[in-house]
């Protein structure tokens, strides 16, 4: 009786346990700072999308400081030896996770997928960890625009630059027509993206690379870097006095409104334009940063996978991984972030003019070798290495110091911090 | 001690009381003893021994020595945010306790409306840093604030714009911590005031001593403990100060306004440089204890005294 009663017990809990977990559906539990409107919406579908093949999403959406907030909770939980089954990280933070021997080898999911033939090497690179896919890639941001009020050029009897010396006499014109000729986030990272635009476009990509992705001192104490540095100075005086601590939307809304002919930002700018109701081409423009066209510098949000215990769960990590990746999710997430998809093959229909001619851009600049991982953006070098590059550009910016000063400053800076 | 009687009811009656005296103390403090050991002090053990290692982004335990604070001392940021923290710091305290005291003087004189204007004086105390820094960082924006008023009623030459000025920034840290604080330290300085028995005074008067004489010769040299933990008190703030800055001035322009808080957090959470981090909070640490210490040895010796 007694023996009958535990079978029937043990049968039922069984049958619980199965019922609960599901034959192969496993959870992923996914850390992201994606928590804004748009961005919010963007990741829904990439919980649909997965609850569709039976899988559970349980979502840790960390808020606040450009997802500094996310990454503390994510190395105390990494710590903890408890890490989400994915996390937003992006660049070569990636290979420091990896270093620590914490994420999982994603080279299953990529050969079948053929990530290598989808995404381009510049990009896969940065998703390797000694040659094993370690993340997955997600959307793609073009960092060197430069976005203009065209009726404030016509105004001032202005031409949209193409060069700096082009830039300068424009600029001059639209001062004395009594426009603001650009509009300035005077916060470290807006001067660090303008200032890696200049440096890609007036020194050349082979230079950037070496400068800024591969830190080489002979270049970042070169003639070049002197005369990159020369130029973004010469930029300050067209900007306003109120530049420092501005938000990026609010010097982007000052060209909306007409007050400012020009700011230099990358392609999420274009989210302010369409919220305010701007039509590209006649409203507003967006040009490459002068002397840049040809170059992409790139900003790709990726997801690491954190290596997991059971069966179930890593066959739910494959399935994320394999529709971040897919045609579905690439084409939802991207026009609704305004980047664009990381691979090859997404239907072009829903996406607009600006990110059609990205895409080609994208495309040709990989063929070209001129796709290049932005610095400011935390693509192109380790976040101590990048945060000292930062500290010199901004202090040189809002200081007398001499280019040739911080162009030294700039080697010692980067040695301090490797 | 209680009285030792040999009843078993009085036996019983003393281990009650026994244990209610000396027991129940104990027993009540211990959740916050050890709250306080693991998250306070042996929190600053660990971050000393992570300040004395590589660590990165995640922390290391390998001892490396010194190798942090070199890196520290020779990062011209980190000389900027001293810099910026002792110029913050001390005309902080001095402004706070010089502008403190006048107030608590001027509202000692018996006026009539006392209570409202100590509740107007105090009220800023009830703001967090984060409110403050945010509204005076739009009185003090050029294209907002004072400035604009004052072109706006037709002063064009007026000038204010120490906000987006690198040599100047810091002072705005200054001037919103001072409207912060000022009332909090008047609050201090006016209870002080209160505590001082009036025969002395009335036997100055009778002396034929003046007002301003009694208070520069009697009345502020008795108030000398409440300049002393009024110190304490704005030092400490001083030090800690993060959120005022954060909200402020951002740290900006470039790094001008950064002060060693902004810097540890920067380096330690942001830039994945832990061990440098952990090297800042040491130091900042060893601040505070210059600080503290000589106060507590002064007060231990006091109490010693008496």
């Amino acid at each position: 009786m007694k023996f009958k009663l535990l079978a029937k017990i043990a049968a039922i809990l069984t049958f619980i346990s199965i019922f609960s977990t599901s034959a192969f559906a496993g959870e992923v539990e996914v850390l992201h700072w994606w928590t804004s409107g748009g961005e919010a919406k963007s990741v829904a579908v990439l919980k649909n999308l997965l609850e569709k093949e039976g899988h559970l999403w349980k979502d840790m959406a960390v808020a606040g400081g450009a997802g500094e907030n996310a990454m503390t909770v994510l190395k105390t939980r990494a710590m903890a030896g408890n890490p989400p089954t994915a996390a937003q990280v992006k660049g070569p933070a990636i290979q420091e996770w990896a270093r620590e021997g914490l994420l999982a080898n994603l080279d299953g999911v990529a050969k079948k997928e053929h990530w290598d033939k989808l995404v381009p090497s510049v990009v896969a690179d940065i998703m390797k960890y000694k040659g094993h896919y370690v993340a997955v890639p997600v959307n793609v941001h073009k960092i060197n625009w430069m976005w203009c009020n065209p009726s404030i050029f016509v105004k001032a009897g202005a031409r949209i630059p193409t060069t700096w010396a082009e830039f300068e006499t424009a600029a001059r014109k639209i001062k004395a027509a009594g426009f603001l000729p650009v509009a300035f986030g005077g916060q470290a990272w807006q001067e660090a993206t303008v200032f890696e635009s200049i440096v890609v476009g007036q020194a050349g990509p082979q230079f950037y690379r070496k400068a800024l992705v591969e830190t080489d001192p002979k270049a970042l104490n070169s003639p070049e870097m002197v005369k990159a540095l020369k130029t973004f100075k010469m930029i300050k005086k067209y900007t306003d006095k109120n530049a420092p601590g501005r938000d990026w939307n609010m010097a982007t809304s000052m060209v909306i409104k007409g007050e400012a002919a020009m700011q230099f930002m990358g392609d999420w700018a274009k989210g302010e334009f369409t919220a305010a109701g701007k039509n590209p081409g006649s409203d507003y423009v967006a040009v490459p940063v002068p002397e840049s066209a040809g170059t992409y510098l790139f900003n790709v949000d990726s997801f690491i996978m954190f290596k997991v215990k059971d069966k179930s769960a890593k066959t739910a990590q494959d399935a994320m991984a394999r529709l971040i990746l897919g045609k579905k999710f690439q084409e939802v997430f991207n026009v609704n972030k305004g980047s664009i998809p990381v691979r090859t093959g997404v239907p072009k229909a829903s996406f607009d003019d600006i990110a059609l001619r990205s895409m080609d851009e994208f495309t040709a600049a990989a063929a070209t070798g001129t796709l290049l991982p932005s610095m400011a953006h935390g693509m192109a070098v380790f976040p101590a290495v990048q945060g000292a590059i930062y500290d010199v550009v901004t202090k040189f910016y809002n200081s007398d110091m001499t280019a040739q000063a911080a162009a030294a400053e700039l080697v010692t800076a980067v040695a301090a911090a490797k | 001690m209680p009285d030792m009687s040999l009843q078993t009811s009085g036996n019983f009656r003393n281990q009650i009381s026994f244990l209610s005296d000396r027991l129940l103390p104990k027993l009540v403090l211990a959740p916050t003893f050890v709250s306080t050991i693991v998250f306070v002090y042996s929190f600053i053990l660990w971050t000393a021994w992570i300040s004395f290692t590589k660590s990165r982004m995640l922390p290391r335990y390998g001892f490396e020595g010194l190798v942090q604070y070199i890196k520290l001392f020779t990062n011209d940021r980190w000389w900027v945010a001293s810099r910026n923290l002792f110029v913050f710091g001390s005309l902080f305290i001095i402004i706070c306790m010089i502008l403190g005291l006048i107030l608590a003087i001027f509202l000692d004189q018996k006026i009539r409306i006392e209570g409202t204007l100590r509740t107007i004086f105090l009220y800023p105390m009830a703001l967090s840093f984060i409110v403050t820094g945010t509204v005076w960082k739009w009185i003090l924006n050029p294209s907002l604030g004072i400035e604009r008023l004052m072109h706006d009623m037709g002063f064009l030459s007026f000038h204010f714009d120490w906000l987006v000025n690198s040599d100047m920034a810091i002072y705005t840290v200054v001037i919103a911590g001072v409207w912060q604080s000022t009332g909090f330290v008047m609050a201090l300085f006016l209870a002080g005031l209160r505590g001082i028995d009036d025969s002395i005074i009335k036997a100055a008067r009778i002396d034929g001593a003046s007002l301003p004489r009694i208070y520069v010769k009697i009345i502020i040299p008795s108030l000398r403990p409440v300049f002393f933990s009024t110190l304490m008190i704005l030092s400490h703030i001083a030090i800690k100060s993060f959120d005022l800055v954060v909200a402020l001035t951002g740290g900006g322009p470039g790094y001008s306004s950064d002060v060693p808080a902004t810097f540890m957090y920067a380096f330690a959470f942001t830039r994945g440089r832990l061990g440098l981090g952990a090297a800042s909070s040491m130091i900042m640490f060893g601040a505070v204890l210059a600080i503290i210490i000589p106060y507590l040895y002064s007060e231990l010796r006091s109490r010693g005294n008496e």
